[in-house]
């Protein structure tokens, strides 16, 4: 926790002083306008938690993956088949908006099964198998849109065929409900879904932590050839926890699409929301709970960034999350060392005599 | 024939940066440290090169002397490329850091940099750097034959710098006493370093080494690319990535995989073009079955292959001289 506070602060450092190097005149107002954009009024904080809804999605996900040794970086592609399971099942099949969402569920599922599968049967790594389904689901989801007439915008009556209908026109009951939000919050971008998000970070910190599963997923993660010699079935551990992740990724997708807010249009590249939930989970150290603060800091500093244009580009905040990121990949050695040195001052005042016989020795 | 011409000249095109990246990051796997950064690195290599080229465009010298504006651009990928690299050997190397998360610290700087600096030199919005066409080597005529069409249609300095690379890695990995020692720190660092060889230097060596290839890779898939640099080089050095373990980090099976990998992925652009190939009329938009193919081809290939296929042993694990 410190250690994450610690990177954010000299992240934001080294995101000021690039500001200035570029524009001086301007960096102190980029500056102000990228901390505090988020909370200047009503619309943008529920802006905010908008974003941050499918980014703890893709967060988790990737955080269960690293629980279990395993690096998803095919969030982005259970993200998007996800999308798109649940556009297909609200607006083709006009159903509600939770029978959408257990669609994407099961769609992004299905997409992680594949790394899972072709890690635990073929030995193939678990990295290469999710970049190819990355492109391999993006794709697979253009082919489905363009030949599936009734999902695309022109069919309700909007001129645009690259992109999917807005569920106002196409289903209303398959938005997912505002609850009363978007007039709380002054801004239709309001839903349950951040709500929703939090349950899922709940849900998995109490399998993780208080569950026997969870403790046979970590037990694989920190060492494989140990957990099976327990008598742990580690290539069931491999599947299921893929899985899981794919799941997480693929609601993830849903509920960004179903917010209503929001059309899917035809990619020709992978989608920036799923990798965004690596520096999400690493930054929360996979920790469920900590995935809940870290997607609603970043969230709230892309805001913050969007907010800085057009006097700097708002790829500014990548540069700071990757600082961050960078930071934190050592910051828990950093803690190791301090505590370390601290320790050892600690013993030699106490063992001041017995350490000089030690060097004499050493010579 | 035109067409066979055609899809083999931009094969080979597309192939060299994966060819080039993937034989960076074999290098750095084999000296034990993971390089996931490789995206991030041939961004960074096609951004210095392009403003190099731009530079040179400007001034005059590049249109009079192409052959050595295109050195030079090469010079600056290769150079731009190790100095990124080195942030990784810095984390992974000295600080022991988590060599995956290190890196993908990396790939989210690299177009986030690529952009910004893009807009504070050209100007806001202005995301494009242009290449210069004086870079290419020679031309290919419309009535030209085959064999002309094959090699001139998209020669580019890189490419014939691409096959001299691929077989000075094979005579350094396995003819060298060099290669020798980086082959053992990937394996198991502790006996390298009981007969004296430094791990440290080795790994940073061999990551240096994948900053370098990835810049020249970043490079040599720009000007494939044809468009212009866009801070992106459109998921390649994943791929490279994954031709790398396709490859099972040797140097031939390496090239044999970007070969098979390139034609699969021009194939899929072709696809309009290529008479035999099946249209499927009734479908919308069959041009994303195509470009699907290579992804699932590789697949299936690896089901195949992937069971006899052995990563480095010591790769991911920072070497602790204490753990010995």
């Amino acid at each position: 926790m410190i250690a994450s506070v610690i990177s954010i602060l000299c992240g934001l450092i080294i995101g000021m002083i690039l500001l200035f190097v570029f524009d001086a005149d301007h960096a102190m107002y980029g500056m102000k306008s990228m901390l505090t954009a988020g909370l200047s009024t009503k619309a943008k904080f529920a802006k905010v938690l908008y974003q941050s809804a499918p980014l703890i999605m893709a967060g988790l996900s990737v955080g269960f993956a690293f629980k279990t040794g395993l690096f998803n970086i095919g969030a982005t592609g259970q993200y998007t088949v996800g999308a798109c399971a649940a556009l297909i099942v609200g607006i083709v099949f006009q159903m509600p908006w939770w029978v959408a969402l257990i669609a994407s569920m099961v769609a992004g599922a299905v997409w992680g099964l594949f790394p899972g599968l072709f890690k635990a049967f073929f030995n193939v790594n678990e990295v290469i198998t999710a970049i190819m389904f990355n492109w391999i689901g993006l794709f697979a989801v253009n082919l489905i849109f363009a030949n599936t007439p009734s999902v695309l915008a022109n069919y309700y009556g909007a001129t645009n065929a690259d992109r999917t209908a807005a569920l106002e026109s196409a289903n209303p009951g398959a938005i997912i409900p505002k609850a009363g939000l978007d007039v709380l919050l002054e801004s239709n971008y309001m839903n349950i879904s951040i709500f929703i998000a939090i349950g899922f970070a709940i849900i998995m910190y109490v399998i993780l932590n208080k569950t026997v599963f969870g403790y046979e997923l970590k037990a694989c993660g920190l060492n494989r050839n140990a957990s099976e010699y327990a008598g742990i079935d580690s290539k069931r551990n491999i599947i299921l926890s893929m899985v899981i992740a794919g799941a997480l990724a693929g609601i993830g997708g849903g509920i960004y699409y179903l917010a209503g807010t929001g059309q899917y249009t035809i990619e020709k590249s992978l989608l920036a929301m799923g990798f965004n939930g690596i520096p999400v989970a690493l930054l929360a150290t996979s920790n469920p709970v900590g995935t809940i603060l870290s997607a609603i800091f970043i969230s709230y500093i892309q805001v913050g960034g969007d907010a800085m244009q057009p006097e700097f580009a708002k790829e500014t905040i990548d540069i700071i999350i990757a600082v961050i990121i960078y930071l934190s990949a050592f910051s828990l050695l950093m803690k190791e060392l301090i505590t370390s040195v601290l320790s050892r001052k600690r013993r030699a005042s106490a063992t001041d005599s017995t350490d000089e016989g030690k060097e004499d020795k050493q010579k | 024939m035109k067409i066979l011409a055609d899809v083999l000249s931009a094969t080979v095109v597309f192939a060299v940066p994966l060819l080039l990246v993937a034989l960076g990051g074999m290098f750095s796997e084999r000296s034990g440290i993971i390089n996931i950064a490789l995206e991030g690195i041939m961004i960074i290599g096609a951004l210095c090169s392009c403003l190099v080229l731009k530079a040179l465009d400007v001034s005059g010298f590049g249109p009079e002397h192409p052959y050595l504006g295109m050195s030079a651009a090469i010079f600056a990928a290769a150079v731009s490329g190790a100095v990124f690299s080195l942030l990784l050997a810095f984390a992974s190397i000295n600080l022991k850091a988590d060599q995956t998360i290190g890196g993908t610290a990396l790939n989210t700087l690299a177009p986030a940099f690529a952009i910004v600096l893009t807009w504070a030199i050209q100007g806001q919005g202005q995301t494009t750097i242009l290449i210069p066409t004086w870079i290419r080597i020679g031309s290919a005529a419309a009535d030209a034959g085959f064999l002309q069409r094959f090699v001139f249609k998209n020669l580019y300095l890189t490419t014939p710098l691409a096959i001299i690379i691929l077989i000075a890695s094979i005579i350094v990995l396995y003819k060298t006493r060099f290669g020798l020692r980086l082959r053992a720190c990937g394996e198991h660092p502790s006996a390298a370093d009981s007969v004296g060889i430094n791990v440290y230097s080795m790994r940073y060596a061999g990551v240096v080494i994948s900053g370098i290839l990835g810049g020249i890779g970043g490079l040599s898939f720009t000007v494939a690319a044809g468009s212009g640099f866009q801070s992106d080089v459109a998921g390649y050095g994943f791929l490279a990535l994954a031709v790398m373990i396709f490859g099972n980090w040797k140097p031939l099976n390496i090239l044999g995989a970007a070969l098979f990998f390139a034609l699969f992925k021009v194939i899929g652009s072709y696809a309009g073009s290529i008479p035999f190939l099946p249209s499927f009329e009734n479908v919308k938009s069959a041009t994303y079955i195509y470009q699907m193919l290579p992804y699932i081809v590789t697949m299936i290939v690896l089901i195949f292959t992937s069971q006899k296929s052995r990563a480095p042993k010591a790769e991911g694990i920072p070497y602790d001289k204490g753990s010995r």
